[in-house]
């Protein structure tokens, strides 16, 4: 731990935290988990006006120091001194929403009690004018005591103002601060609610947004039809907006790989950095365009303060098969990737709601998958509109995502009927005001996503590849001998050994060995792919010249491919998902259960589809 | 009345919230959202296509969503403000 002074940012969920530490600390931040729990810790380097330097850490946003979820734990205890592997900080900055003072300043008399050194940032100050609100931020400093700043954090108002202060209360004396004795609940909010109509000075009814807004996106036919909109929309421009961007790195990748054909002899290591590398890699890297549209989409939904409205209009039916509408955010945000998902499931306070939400996480459709689909997809779907406008391939997409929700939701509703039997939780939620983002903070969360997904890129993505292809090339086949190299390897001969169980449901050779290693990271299978067709084709200049999809289409009969798509619907885990479900429901029983109930329904997915598809002679 | 019963947008004030009916935790997350006797609330939204969703409404300045069955633990009357 560095011997910096440690600052820490607290206060409510929606008072505008996560901006006010975006704009403090730029692109300059450190994710990272605390330890022994999985609660992300978020920090980063502040430099005050002296050019001294400065950790911030944003804490985990709550309503009191009574913790309801482990993040809130978090937060308690780093105040307190209590959470290993963090000291305890030398200074406070309590943000408030200047719209929601009463309800804020009792959380902010709370911190205040703990006698640390801090100051207030009174944040959001313009949607409090916006709202009719004008406050008198002396006042507020006067009544509690400590300095008060007037910011808003995505116009970078105030931060200079805070910085001086800051310094001032880590280069300054010692002081005492007001501490007060355990308070009881009641006088903390009348006290709260009584500096809260002193800070005001005044209060005029204006049009509210938020409430505008709110009559079309909670209407409950109107409001439906604008969700499922936003997710169409969503899932189109996936594939709408990506292309280009994906042709720019797949000539990017195939370039690299004809300027080390033409500098290196024919041989083994040639090989292996074109096909085992460039090819198995660049199949896969050139998926981010799409998934940092997917990420764009859930981190804009987040940020405006829609998420919770979606979550809203879906309680209703998330209800009819024993969840919350609380669930709806970690399932959407399992779109993205199932280990945030399950993650964020630490918001759900029912511990049966949120087994069950873990349980059924890994159906929503991930990025990961995205490559998979995207592949086979554009090989065996045409690119044809259905309707002016709406394409069959992201049709199908869509349809896919569909069938994994819907999974989802028969999965839960038997799980609440047995294992998770019992009454269900509620559903609590503050709805924060609608709020324009400020562009750097989704650029910053997509670059941090960018970042994740190429890390994975060059480590887990690039040694499967290569166990693979050493699995694949070794042993040689001897001169002369007709059978492939792929039938003669290691890795061939497991698959076809794994292809006895497979083959009833369509499963060639291929699949079975692209499996294997997809259980590492699902995209693998995509570069398996790439990797044994490109070994198979040898020198075969015209072959290596094809894409992966226009080989796939050459060698899979249509049946097949359908039930591969169908087997990735409920696709069993990546290895990360499985443990991250072990670390959060503490132990081996649930991510077994997980990973068995998920091959067995793949398995009888994949399979009725390829007897369908068979059976109706699209073979 | 119930907070269930209170038409939309009709400003009101908490006159008795039956605690026994939430479980401690929920009791103490409506507590800190602001929930307390002579609070102003105001129904907002009544969620979900058959009308059995959650309840937007306004506690104070905050605006919170709940269920109908904890919504049914408050009652509410219309009328004169009363210090809180």
């Amino acid at each position: 731990m560095s011997a910096l002074p440690l600052v820490a940012l607290v206060g409510n969920p929606n008072a505008g935290k996560s901006a006010l530490f975006n704009a403090l600390t730029g692109a300059r931040q450190k994710l990272g988990n605390y330890p022994g729990v999985t609660v992300e810790r978020k920090a980063g380097r502040l430099a005050l006006s002296d050019g001294r330097p400065v950790e911030l850490v944003d804490l985990p946003g709550t309503y009191s120091l009574d913790p309801g979820s482990p993040d809130e734990q978090v937060t308690r205890d780093v105040v307190m001194g209590k959470q290993a592997g963090e000291k305890r900080p030398d200074a406070l900055v309590i943000v408030v929403d200047a719209a929601n003072l009463d309800n804020h300043l009792r959380f902010a008399l709370e911190l205040l009690a703990l006698g640390l050194p801090t100051i207030v940032a009174l944040n959001m100050v313009d949607l409090a004018t916006r709202d009719g609100l004008e406050l008198d931020a002396a006042v507020l400093a006067r009544e509690l005591g400590v300095p008060v700043i007037s910011t808003v954090a995505v116009r970078k108002r105030g931060l200079d103002h805070l910085r001086q202060e800051l310094e001032g209360l880590l280069n300054g004396a010692p002081r005492a601060y007001p501490t007060g004795a355990a308070q009881d609940f009641d006088a903390v909010r009348k006290e709260a609610g009584r500096i809260a109509r002193a800070t005001i000075v005044r209060e005029t009814p204006s049009r509210r947004l938020t409430a505008a807004v709110d009559r079309v996106a909670l209407h409950p036919v109107f409001g439906l039809i604008l969700l499922l909109g936003l997710l169409f929309v969503m899932f189109q421009a996936v594939y709408a907006w990506s292309e280009a961007p994906i042709a720019m790195i797949e000539g990017f990748a195939e370039a690299i790989a004809n300027a080390v054909r033409t500098a290196l002899p024919d041989g083994i290591f040639r090989s292996f950095l074109v096909d085992g590398i460039i090819n198995g890699v660049g199949s896969v890297v050139v998926f981010l365009p799409q998934i940092l549209i997917l990420f764009f989409f859930i981190l804009m939904l987040e940020a405006t303060g829609y998420m919770v409205r979606a979550a809203f209009l879906m309680d209703g039916l998330m209800a009819k098969v024993g969840l919350s509408g609380r669930a709806f955010i970690p399932l959407l945000s399992s779109f993205a990737c199932a280990i945030p998902g399950i993650m964020a499931t630490r918001t759900i306070a029912d511990p049966r709601d949120r087994l069950t939400t873990i349980l059924i996480a890994p159906l929503m459709t991930c990025s990961a998958r995205l490559p998979v689909y995207a592949v086979i997809i554009g090989a065996f779907i045409p690119a044809r509109d259905v309707l002016p406008g709406v394409g069959l391939q992201g049709f199908v997409l869509f349809c896919l995502y569909l069938a994994g929700i819907v999974g989802a939701m028969l999965v839960a509703m038997l799980l609440r009927m047995t294992v998770t039997k019992g009454a269900s939780g509620g559903f609590l939620m503050e709805m924060p005001k609608y709020q324009w983002p400020r562009p750097q903070d989704i650029l910053l969360g997509l670059w941090q996503r960018a970042v994740i997904f190429l890390k994975r890129a060059g480590t887990i993505i690039f040694t499967s590849t290569v166990i693979l292809w050493l699995l694949l090339s070794f042993p040689r086949v001897p001169d002369g001998d007709p059978t492939s190299q792929v039938d003669h390897s290691i890795a061939g001969r497991i698959a076809s050994g794994l292809n006895v169980v497979l083959e009833p449901i369509g499963f060639n050779r291929d699949i079975s060995l692209a499996l294997i290693p997809a259980m590492a990271a699902r995209e693998v299978a995509v570069s398996a792919l790439a990797t044994v067709y490109s070994i198979d084709a040898g020198d075969d200049e015209a072959l290596l010249e094809r894409s992966l999809g226009d080989r796939l289409k050459d060698q899979w009969p249509l049946p097949t491919a359908l039930a591969f798509l169908a087997w990735f619907i409920f696709a069993p885990q990546c290895i990360s998902t499985i443990a991250v479900t072990r670390r959060e429901t503490n132990g081996w029983k649930w991510p077994l259960f997980m990973v068995g109930y998920l091959f067995a329904l793949a398995y009888v997915a994949a399979g009725i589809t390829y007897w369908t598809a068979t059976a109706l002679g699209l073979g | 009345m119930r907070l269930t019963d209170l038409p939309l947008r009709q400003p009101a004030y908490v006159d008795l919230i039956d605690w026994s009916v939430l479980t401690p935790s929920e009791g103490q997350r409506l507590r800190e959202f602001g929930l307390c006797e002579g609070a102003s609330v105001e129904a907002l939204h009544h969620g979900g296509i058959f009308g059995k969703g959650p309840i937007a409404c306004k506690i104070g300045r905050m605006t919170v969503a709940m269920r109908r069955n904890h919504a049914a633990a408050v009652t509410v009357r219309t009328g004169p403000e009363q210090e809180a």
